[in-house]
């Protein structure tokens, strides 16, 4: 009965505001004035720190002295040292892990919120809570879960835990991968959960008079309806992998060697470890290019400047 | 124009902070002015007797109270410098001396103490330790916490089943010892190597014993290829060689010893030894005091065959100091030195010092340090090794200035984990220097 209504209403309310686009008044847009506040928001704590920080790339400071001059120094410094091309490729690794993991695992996870299975609102809570946690609390929890003499393994006996994941070079990384993809994916199916709620409910009416099944209406009625989300999703996923530190830091600080130290980490101990605050932002130049870049491209792939309605004859 | 540069950076550097999130909030009100002094001290075990003496002061001075606020070690660690280079320091600033104190003396951030404490802090504190305050001969910081070297733990019950009567006096019998604590299955050596700056204290002892405090005098003086000194590249392939034993089981990367885990290890008897710092000592006696009591041993770095280091000569911290900011008003600073030289090392600091379980290093005080003593007699063990060492060389993170610290940290992390040679060592460390 409920469900009726809000069908009705917002079937209602998408018709007027059809009807309402065709004013000269809405078609115009609100004065810019309104953008003011988050302008000037925006000016303060991003822009001016940015310029900051590609000014001080070409200086040297040590956090306490005076700032001098120094060119390209810092450039070629940094982009002939090992470590900021081991924190590039390491960054990009997880971005790109980060991002296979959790795609998929979001969109079915997203997918079976939206429906109206049982028990659905119950199992959603679940899947909800890891995103209500401070990142640190996590880091440090599974930091000593996954500890080879005091962690769940040895507390439990099972030998197939009891291994040195955080300690060694090769699995460290991707542990790491699996956490924070772990605590991101509950976002992520979040915004495909109310992705797929948006698809009208005829087209898969007309799907199953056409005699399609569950898996056949996925791939062709849900995963192409849900083509913006992907591409917004996905802008959020890389961008956010692209800075990320928390977790890392807690958790294994770039170590064992350096077989963790991603770039965001990588700025950190250059700046705040070994006070060379030239060199970190250069860094911090290199990562924030990455993310312009990178986000112009799959906004440029996804076709998200010319987004048209997928609705047309709904 | 400079103060503009300066502030541009300062708020560049703090906005490469914003994406990093919830690493802390910056400290309000701790800005140089206001009347009273102001103090930022960790908020440990080892500092408990200098954060009770400020108390006492503020009832007993209502006129020059000292206001201080309390941060975990590494938060302060990373903030302090920042502070004091944007000019927002608090008046007593506290260090472990070596490079960054003289950093701070050098671009005049902290004020010269020579004529206010220089006799108060040679007539009480041991010599190898007051040094550590000292910059080009003038006093700019004052030692007020325990003196904490670094030295061997060992878990008597392990050794004594692996056959090891006593503990290693030379390399050699090191060698033997792990291995036949490895025969019966224990860990023979814990190494808490997650929080990498364990790793530092193998490379400083090894480096002493086999080429003298000289080797490592020559690097901190920042000579040219100070690292090339063969008593490094031995060094080096003495801690692979170690590695290579088995000497630190398979799963020591992970290990941390801010959570105390390695303590651990060796309480629970699943280890034989471990090198730490003597500040350990409390975690042991707070873990298990019957441990500490009846089981545990400790002893100084054995000797290396051929070596040219004194067996007693001391790595490890010194202290911790206290220095005046020069950005403090005349009434904060004329508060703070007076502080000092009613509290350095007072008959009230020194009682409560050992009663928290550090060891004052105070010039005559081997009675008192007696008196005070646990039955495993580790108060005087110490306090005879800082007294009498010949050579008391401060950790090489805090020596080094710090992009050679990270740098050194970075790199002997990866000597441990086989992943560079002995030689690619020396010339990576070696391109540090300028």
């Amino acid at each position: 009965m409920t469900e009726m209504k809000t069908k009705a209403g917002r079937r209602s309310r998408a018709s007027r505001s059809r009807g309402g686009s065709g004013s000269a008044a809405l078609r115009k847009g609100p004065s810019l004035w309104y953008a003011a506040p988050a302008m000037i928001l925006f000016g303060i704590f991003a822009l001016i720190p940015l310029v900051g920080v590609v000014v001080l790339s070409f200086m040297n400071w040590d956090g306490l002295g005076a700032v001098t001059w120094n060119g390209l120094g810092n450039w070629k410094a940094m982009l002939s040292d090992p470590l900021t091309l081991n924190g590039l490729k390491l960054t990009l690794i997880l971005t790109l892990a980060c991002w296979a993991v959790q795609t998929p695992v979001s969109i079915l996870l997203g997918v079976f919120m939206a429906g109206k299975q049982k028990y659905r609102a119950f199992l959603a809570v679940f899947f909800f809570l890891p995103l209500l946690f401070s990142s640190t609390a996590v880091a440090i929890a599974f930091k000593n879960l996954l500890d080879p003499q005091f962690g769940i393994g040895k507390a439990f006996g099972w030998k197939w835990l009891e291994q040195n994941f955080l300690g060694d070079p090769k699995t460290a990384l991707w542990v790491l991968i699996l956490v924070v993809s772990w605590c991101f994916v509950p976002l992520h199916s979040l915004l495909y959960q109310g992705a797929v709620r948006q698809i009208p409910a005829s087209l898969y009416e007309a799907a199953r008079i056409d005699g399609a099944g569950t898996v056949r209406q996925f791939f062709s009625i849900t995963l192409p309806q849900l083509k913006y989300t992907f591409a917004t999703d996905s802008t959020l996923m890389i961008v956010g992998s692209l800075t990320y530190f928390d977790l890392v830091y807690v958790m294994t600080s770039g170590g064992p060697g350096n077989a963790t130290r991603i770039m965001p980490l990588d700025m950190y101990i250059k700046g705040f470890k070994s006070y060379d605050m030239g060199g970190a932002s250069v860094i911090g130049v290199l990562i924030l290019a990455m993310g312009i870049v990178i986000s112009l491209l799959l906004n440029k792939l996804s076709g998200a400047d010319k987004m048209e309605s997928q609705m047309e004859g709904v | 124009m400079k103060s503009v540069v300066k502030a541009l950076a300062v708020t560049a550097s703090l906005a490469m902070l914003i994406p990093l999130g919830a690493c802390g909030s910056t400290p309000g009100g701790s800005s140089s002015s206001g009347s009273d002094a102001t103090l930022w001290v960790f908020n440990d075990n080892n500092t408990k007797p200098v954060r009770d003496a400020i108390e006492q002061w503020n009832k007993d001075n209502p006129d020059k109270k000292i206001s201080s606020e309390t941060f975990a070690n590494d938060a302060y660690k990373e903030k302090i410098r920042t502070a004091i280079g944007s000019g927002n320091a608090p008046t007593m600033i506290m260090s472990w001396g070596g490079a960054s104190l003289k950093d701070y003396a050098d671009q005049g951030s902290i004020v010269d103490l020579t004529g206010d404490l220089k006799d108060t802090v040679d007539k009480t504190v041991l010599d190898s330790v007051a040094e550590g305050g000292y910059v080009d001969g003038k006093l700019y910081g004052t030692s007020f916490n325990g003196v904490q070297p670094a030295l061997l733990f060992f878990n008597k019950k392990v050794l004594k089943e692996a056959g090891v009567s006593k503990e290693p006096q030379t390399w050699d019998e090191l060698l033997t010892a792990v291995n036949k604590v490895k025969a019966t299955g224990k860990t023979p050596i814990t190494l808490a190597g997650g929080s990498k700056w364990p790793y530092l204290m193998w490379a400083a002892y090894l480096v002493d014993r086999i080429g003298g405090p000289e080797v490592f005098q020559k690097i901190e003086n920042g000579d040219k290829d100070a690292w090339s000194d063969p008593a490094v590249l031995e060094a080096m392939t003495k801690i692979q060689d170690l590695v290579k034993a088995g000497a630190f089981d398979n799963t020591y990367q992970s290990l941390t010893a801010d959570d105390r885990k390695d303590v651990a290890l060796l309480v629970n008897d699943t280890s034989a030894m471990e090198m730490q710092g003597s500040w350990a000592y409390p975690d042991f006696v707070a873990l298990n005091k019957d441990f500490a009591d009846n089981n545990l041993s400790f002893a100084a770095f054995p000797t290396v065959a051929g070596g040219k280091g004194d067996a007693k000569d001391l790595t490890g911290n010194l202290s911790n100091y206290f220095s005046i900011s020069s950005k403090a008003s005349e009434t904060q600073q004329k508060n703070a030195i007076d502080f000092l030289k009613n509290n350095t090392y007072s008959d009230t600091m020194v009682s409560s010092m050992l009663e928290t379980g550090s060891v004052p290093p105070v010039k005559n005080a081997a009675d008192k340090v007696k008196k005070a003593d646990t039955k495993s007699g580790f108060y005087s063990y110490i306090y005879e090794a800082a007294s009498e060492a010949p050579s008391y060389q401060l950790s090489w993170d805090q020596a080094l200035p710090s992009d050679q610290a990270e740098a050194v940290l970075n790199n002997l992390e990866q000597v441990f984990l086989l992943q560079i040679t002995p030689q690619q060592f020396v010339d990576n460390m070696n391109k540090t220097l300028k």
